[in-house]
């Protein structure tokens, strides 16, 4: 799949930004935000909130025809890129109210905390659905799609909340030693799917054109310059690049944030989280390229491939 | 109804003919004009509806070459449909064609990743998704002599292996077809159940051994022994 920048950008930071409300929402409900002061549990709602707006505008860059974006929260029923965007749009609200609950010391905000969890979870989860959903491509059709894409986003918003919360001065190992084990938990399935990825299965040249019992190639593929299916879904790597990148993808989304954490958690200063969060994060940006990059779609196999 | 086509594996010679008929009918259809970029240039590129691809079956010298076009399938559980946001893909209920509503589109893509067969093509003039619509602006068309109440495709094709009929009904063209020749689907594992149907390339027939009565072989004996 070709691997447009806008979608990369979108899925990358408004997952940090939603894993990093989930936090701010946990903190409240398990009490580890009483280190903050409302100011500060104020400016990390507002990063959150940031975050996620310039992932759904990014988001809007990819549409050919935007004017009609509106009409995308119409089919909640059945699609779940529709689901994205309606439960997107309905967070804003209910984001707004938890924040003015922060500040005015309402009563009712443990609920507010748990409803934007709750809708931040969701919309995380009907995001990584719409590539989950795709059976015509075997690399995403998986439900380690969707614990990948809430371990991403959990991930890197919950070092996003340490290394702010590390420059407010107002630090907690205990959720320290989580989040620690939370990007633990992320690196190994991301390795596990890796593995998984690279075990041959699904359709092949022979379903694809009903020649089942015999060898097909492709002769000629009947046009004489790249057509919209070539260039949206005839992405091709070479072979040590890819593994280049992926080594580099992991250490710098996994192995050196880790790094940091154990210096971290060794006495260091804190602000080296920050430092931490920027390089997961570019990690992350690799990691979601390499999410399309990889990702082979079956018509492909009209276009000579012998199996996806 | 479930109008769709079945396709001669067997007969089609690969002209071209039905996406050249295709394109030409269709940039002045229902959906608007099917776009070019750099038309004239080294690198033409542009919404297309049916495409034409050829494959070497089998190892030579027991090879054969066999023609593909392929255009929407119409299948029976569409997943362009279901992803779609918009609404703007939809499937109509009284004869099964799938369609998108060019004024709802906004261009995402999502329903061409849905597509196995590639199918839809993103216009790149108008940003939305364009893909066969069976000729809904043909079939339906009293206007047009009866005969001619067909796809643009199956009118052109000349060898005439594109057939164009009702599924539903047991006795059209396209059932029979279907059953004499042991119609398939393309990639049925993936469940969507396409209504386009291939017919593979019939076996030629094996040559029959030559018979040689007795008297014949005897004579054939003694003719070889007078040549030694």
């Amino acid at each position: 799949m070709h691997p447009a920048f806008s979608v990369l950008i979108f899925t990358v930071t408004s997952g940090a930004g939603y894993g990093l409300l989930a936090w701010l929402g946990a903190g409240q409900l398990l009490g580890y935000t009483q280190a903050q002061t409302t100011d500060q549990e104020i400016v990390l709602g507002v990063i959150a909130m940031v975050l996620v707006s310039i992932g759904l505008l990014s988001s809007t860059m990819h549409l050919a025809n935007p004017k009609n974006a509106w009409r995308s929260f119409s089919r909640f029923r059945t699609s779940w890129l529709s689901r994205e965007a309606v439960f997107a749009i309905v967070l804003y609200p209910v984001a707004a109210l938890y924040a003015a609950a922060i500040f005015w010391q309402w009563s009712c905000i443990n609920w507010l905390a748990g409803l934007s969890i709750v809708l931040a979870l969701i919309t995380l989860f009907s995001t990584s659905m719409i590539y989950a959903s795709l059976k015509t491509i075997r690399q995403w059709n998986t439900p380690m799609v969707p614990a990948l894409f809430m371990a991403y986003a959990l991930s890197s918003g919950g070092l996003l909340f340490l290394a702010v919360s590390g420059l407010f001065g107002a630090f907690n190992t205990t959720l320290l030693s989580t989040v620690l084990g939370l990007v633990l938990i992320t690196f190994a399935l991301k390795m596990v799917y890796f593995f998984w990825q690279g075990k041959p299965q699904g359709a092949t040249i022979q379903t694809a054109t009903g020649f089942s019992q015999a060898s097909v190639r492709l002769l000629d593929a009947g046009h004489s310059a790249p057509t919209f299916l070539n260039r949206e879904f005839g992405y091709q790597i070479a072979a040590d690049k890819l593994l280049r990148l992926r080594i580099v993808m992991t250490i710098v989304a996994f192995v050196m944030p880790l790094v940091i954490f154990y210096f971290v958690l060794q006495g260091s200063a804190v602000e080296l989280l920050s430092v931490a969060w920027l390089m997961m994060m570019a990690g992350l940006l690799i990691e979601r390229w390499l999410f399309f990059a990889e990702a082979r779609h079956v018509v492909r196999l009209y276009h000579g491939d012998q199996r996806t | 109804m479930k109008l769709g086509l079945v396709v001669d594996l067997d007969t089609c010679v690969g002209c071209h003919a039905c996406g050249t008929a295709c394109k030409q009918w269709n940039t002045s259809g229902t959906i608007g004009p099917l776009s070019d970029e750099r038309p004239y240039e080294k690198d033409p590129s542009g919404s297309w509806l049916n495409r034409i691809r050829t494959y070497e079956v089998g190892d030579s010298p027991h090879s054969k070459t066999v023609n593909m076009p392929m255009s929407c399938m119409h299948c029976e559980d569409a997943a362009c449909v279901t992803v779609c946001p918009t609404g703007a893909s939809y499937k109509r209920e009284e004869d099964g064609i799938v369609l998108i509503d060019q004024d709802k589109c906004m261009g995402c893509n999502l329903c061409s990743w849905a597509c196995p067969y590639g199918a839809r093509e993103l216009d790149p003039s108008s940003g939305t998704m364009k893909k066969c619509t069976l000729c809904v602006d043909r079939i339906y068309d009293e206007q047009l002599p009866e005969a001619e109440r067909q796809p643009a495709c199956v009118l052109t094709c000349p060898t005439s292996s594109r057939v164009f009929g009702d599924f539903d009904d047991p006795d059209s063209e396209v059932s029979k077809l279907t059953r004499e020749r042991a119609g398939q689907q393309l990639m049925p594992e993936l469940g969507y159940n396409p209504v386009n149907t291939y017919l593979p390339p019939r076996n030629p027939k094996q040559q029959d051994q030559i018979k040689v009565s007795a008297m014949q072989g005897v004579k054939q004996l003694v003719n070889r022994i007078i040549n030694r």
